[in-house]
């Protein structure tokens, strides 16, 4: 702030005595107006911090005066969307399952509802378009292993499988080569048996009729008469196309060796009655439902 | 007048002088003539359509709106006449958006500004305005000799300017009135806003529309043309010389002087102009020009200057059009002794009628076959394809079926697919084996979700097409789309 005085000869005006390159900035002062709105803005800010929540604090933060916070705005807007959906959901609760399929309304309701629970709570294990993993049942396919009506599905939801739950689903798959029941040559040959029940190719060499034998001694009691499999017990289909923990040979050995008891955890007290009801319902219209 | 300005000449800005030029207000004069007749004609049309085009009935059955044009946001519905459009049919707007444009171009190459002087909505209302303020404070010289006049208020000129402001807002308040009735069933609607049972919304753009209307007619005026309008900018780009703008023509006006003068100078067989100067044209302009200074970015093309110039013409007893719709080429013919020519059908005005045809053209095939029923599907991304426990593919689809018709639709899903494919409808039995039947209520959408299955032997290794149909079972009207079946 030097030369204040020196006067552009060209307009007559007074410079502000900055100099870029030979040109000089002229002195031209602000309107009233916009000065007048600056200081207002500065007034504005200052208003600002005193009425609205602002400066973060070490562990907390200005509440401001009146206590206003967005989050208590979000809490009072969802509790008012509950409320407008509470008589749908209240509805959805109170029809059978069957019922809710009939009626486009409802269906579209716990569809839309199953979905986003879906995605919450199952996703994790059957993948978001629940279409499983090894171990992880695929719900799009039409192969249940506790059944795959609605009632079903929702027991199996409510309940569980091998969840600890008073009425959940036992049942499981024994390690017969680690308890020693069956010998791991034997343990070959009824994987290689139970491979061709579903049109598997197998071993060269291998002994249908051995196999056929231990299957029928140590399997059928929960695999039913040709591995039909028996969904009161969760034991799967061997004759159908889909394969659970998968179909290759070593897999089918690591099984009867091991043994299985994935576990499907209850949802019955962690989610409300109709919530389940629409899940159900969900998981039954991807298409596998029976 | 391409002179070079010496900076020496400029003279130096006055440090105290404002930041802006002071606006000089207009006073234009009552004229009468041919263009002050279609200016009125095309203003009642103008008008008349605006304010009573919401009250026009058109029976569309039991359940749709029966107005003839409704914007019908909540439902995302608009109606025009016979015409109902969906949201997801919004390009006839782009369409109409393309020949509005288009138009303005072509209007510009024919007549100049001519949507400016005759058509715009700020003309209109300002016009109208004018015409308030006249009839109710007198003409030019009564109304600039109120305005002078540093008289103490005396009541007759108070309740004079009251009235003016009071019909200036009641014509504001009606236009804005009339917008909000395109967007609501009219006659219930005007019985609400007059019972106060309207909607918070209604009253809200009727106070903007009033406030933009009575600011922007009753003060902006010829300002929002000069200063906040692009379109003299935009238009002084789009014009060329053969259209045809309000042109003082000078080689027929100049030298200016008086009518006695003119008269003592023709009687000697001398050349004279046939202005004679009286400032009729620039008392008439409604943006306060001069048009003898030639083409300037505030002539709005309105033609005003022509009836005052030929009423003068035709009292001094020479030929009528000193000033008319012409261009500068037809000057300098004249000038240089030969017959003026004008040419309507030039390489631009060809180009933008055959867009204007060609986009209207398609608007009216595609409206015309326009179906009333339509079908589209999304495939599901999570999982593409399900292995079936029969070795069958099954893959998942949803289905957006419309029925934009008046009545309730049953109807049919059938697919063009992988061989013996079977297709199936989440929460839909039906009759048929295999064919699924839906009903779909009127003007509405519904979401289905479908499943297709192919049989073991009938897997495709790879991707292939997938056709649904859907089949009014009534009508026989059938619609269609193309998706994919994937193999795993």
């Amino acid at each position: 702030m030097t030369d204040h005085s020196e006067i552009d000869s060209v307009t007559g005006r007074a410079t502000t005595g900055h100099e870029w390159d030979g040109i000089k900035e002229l002195n031209t002062p602000l309107p009233r107006w916009w000065v007048t709105c600056f200081y207002l803005t500065i007034i504005w800010a200052i208003a600002y911090w005193v009425v609205y929540p602002a400066w973060p604090l070490i562990s907390s933060n200005t509440t401001g005066l009146f206590g206003y916070s967005s989050r208590a705005d979000v809490a009072v807007e969802l509790a008012n969307l509950e409320k407008i959906r509470g008589d749908k959901m209240v509805a959805l609760g109170a029809a059978s399952l069957t019922d809710i399929e009939k009626d486009p309304a409802l269906l579209a309701l716990a569809r839309a509802k199953g979905k986003t629970v879906f995605g919450d709570n199952c996703a994790p294990c059957h993948g978001s378009g629940a279409a499983g993993a090894k171990g992880f049942p695929n719900l799009n396919d039409d192969d249940w292993l506790w059944g795959g009506t609605l009632e079903q599905i929702m027991q199996t939801i409510q309940f569980g499988a091998r969840s600890g739950h008073a009425k959940t689903h036992e049942g499981q798959m024994l390690a017969f080569g680690k308890d020693g029941v069956l010998k791991p040559d034997e343990i070959v040959t009824v994987a290689n048996y139970v491979r061709s029940l579903s049109g598997l190719p197998t071993r060269k060499g291998y002994d249908a009729a051995k196999g056929e034998k231990i299957f029928a001694d140590n399997c059928v009691a929960c695999h039913g008469d040709g591995g039909k499999g028996n969904q009161e017990l969760g034991a799967p289909n061997l004759t159908d196309k889909i394969w659970l923990y998968g179909s290759d040979e070593a897999v089918l050995i690591e099984t009867i060796t091991n043994g299985r008891a994935g576990v499907m955890p209850a949802w019955e007290g962690r989610l409300d009655p109709a919530t389940i009801k629409a899940m159900a319902v969900y998981v039954h219209s991807l298409g596998g439902g029976k | 007048m391409n002179k070079t300005v010496n900076p020496k000449d400029l003279t130096p800005v006055d440090d105290n002088a404002p930041l802006y030029a002071a606006r000089k207000k207009v006073y234009p004069q009552s004229v009468s003539g041919t263009f002050r007749r279609i200016k009125w004609s095309l203003m009642a049309f103008c008008l008349g359509v605006y304010y009573f085009l919401p009250f026009v009935r058109w029976n569309r059955g039991l359940g749709a709106p029966s107005q003839a044009v409704l914007i019908d946001l909540p439902n995302s519905r608009f109606y025009f006449f016979f015409i109902e459009l969906w949201p997801q049919e919004v390009y006839y707007f782009t369409g109409l958006l393309i020949i509005a444009a288009v138009a303005l171009f072509l209007m510009n190459s024919i007549g100049g500004r001519i949507w400016c002087g005759y058509l715009c909505p700020q003309t209109v209302w300002t016009d109208l305005f004018y015409a308030v303020e006249r009839l109710i404070e007198g003409d030019r010289r009564e109304r600039m000799k109120k305005d002078r006049s540093s008289d103490p208020m005396k009541l007759e000129r108070i309740s004079e300017i009251v009235l003016k402001h009071s019909i200036w807002l009641l014509i504001a308040w009606w236009t804005g009135g009339a917008w909000v009735l395109y967007f609501n069933d009219a006659p219930t609607l005007v019985k609400e806003l007059v019972t106060f049972q309207g909607p918070m919304i209604a009253y809200i753009w009727i106070g903007i529309l009033t406030a933009t209307t009575y600011l922007l007619a009753g003060y902006m005026r010829e300002q929002v043309c000069t200063y906040m309008c692009p379109w003299p900018r935009i238009q002084a780009a789009l014009t060329d010389e053969w259209a045809l703008n309000v042109t003082y023509r000078y080689d027929r006006g100049e030298k200016r002087t008086s009518v006695k003068k003119a008269a003592e100078l023709r009687a000697l067989g001398q050349q004279v102009g046939d202005c004679v100067d009286c400032y009729q044209c620039v008392a008439v302009c409604p943006t306060g020009i001069d048009i003898r200074n030639g083409p300037q970015l505030e002539c709005i093309q309105c033609g005003l200057c022509i009836d005052a110039c030929d009423n003068v013409m035709t009292k001094i007893g020479r030929p009528k059009r000193l000033i008319g719709y012409d261009n500068d080429i037809n000057i300098h013919r004249r000038q240089e002794g030969k017959a003026p020519i004008y040419r309507i059908v030039r390489a631009r005005t060809v180009v933008y009628s055959t867009i204007i045809a060609a986009v209207g053209g398609i608007m009216i095939y595609v409206l015309a076959t326009r179906t009333l029923l339509d079908i589209n599907v999304l495939h599901d991304r999570n999982p593409v394809a399900v292995k079936l426990s029969d070795g069958s593919i099954r893959n998942a689809y949803t289905a957006r079926l419309l029925n934009k018709s008046g009545h309730d639709r049953v109807i049919a899903i059938d697919i063009d697919g992988p061989a013996n494919s079977i297709i199936h409808v989440v929460g839909a039995d039906s009759v048929t084996p295999d064919r699924p039947m839906i009903v779909i209520p009127r003007d509405s959408t519904s979401e289905l979700r479908l499943l297709v299955t192919a049989p073991a032997e009938n897997n495709p290794e790879k991707s292939i097409p997938v056709r649904f149909h859907v089949t009014d079972i009534g009508l026989g009207e059938v619609a269609s789309t193309t998706d994919n079946f994937v193999a795993p």
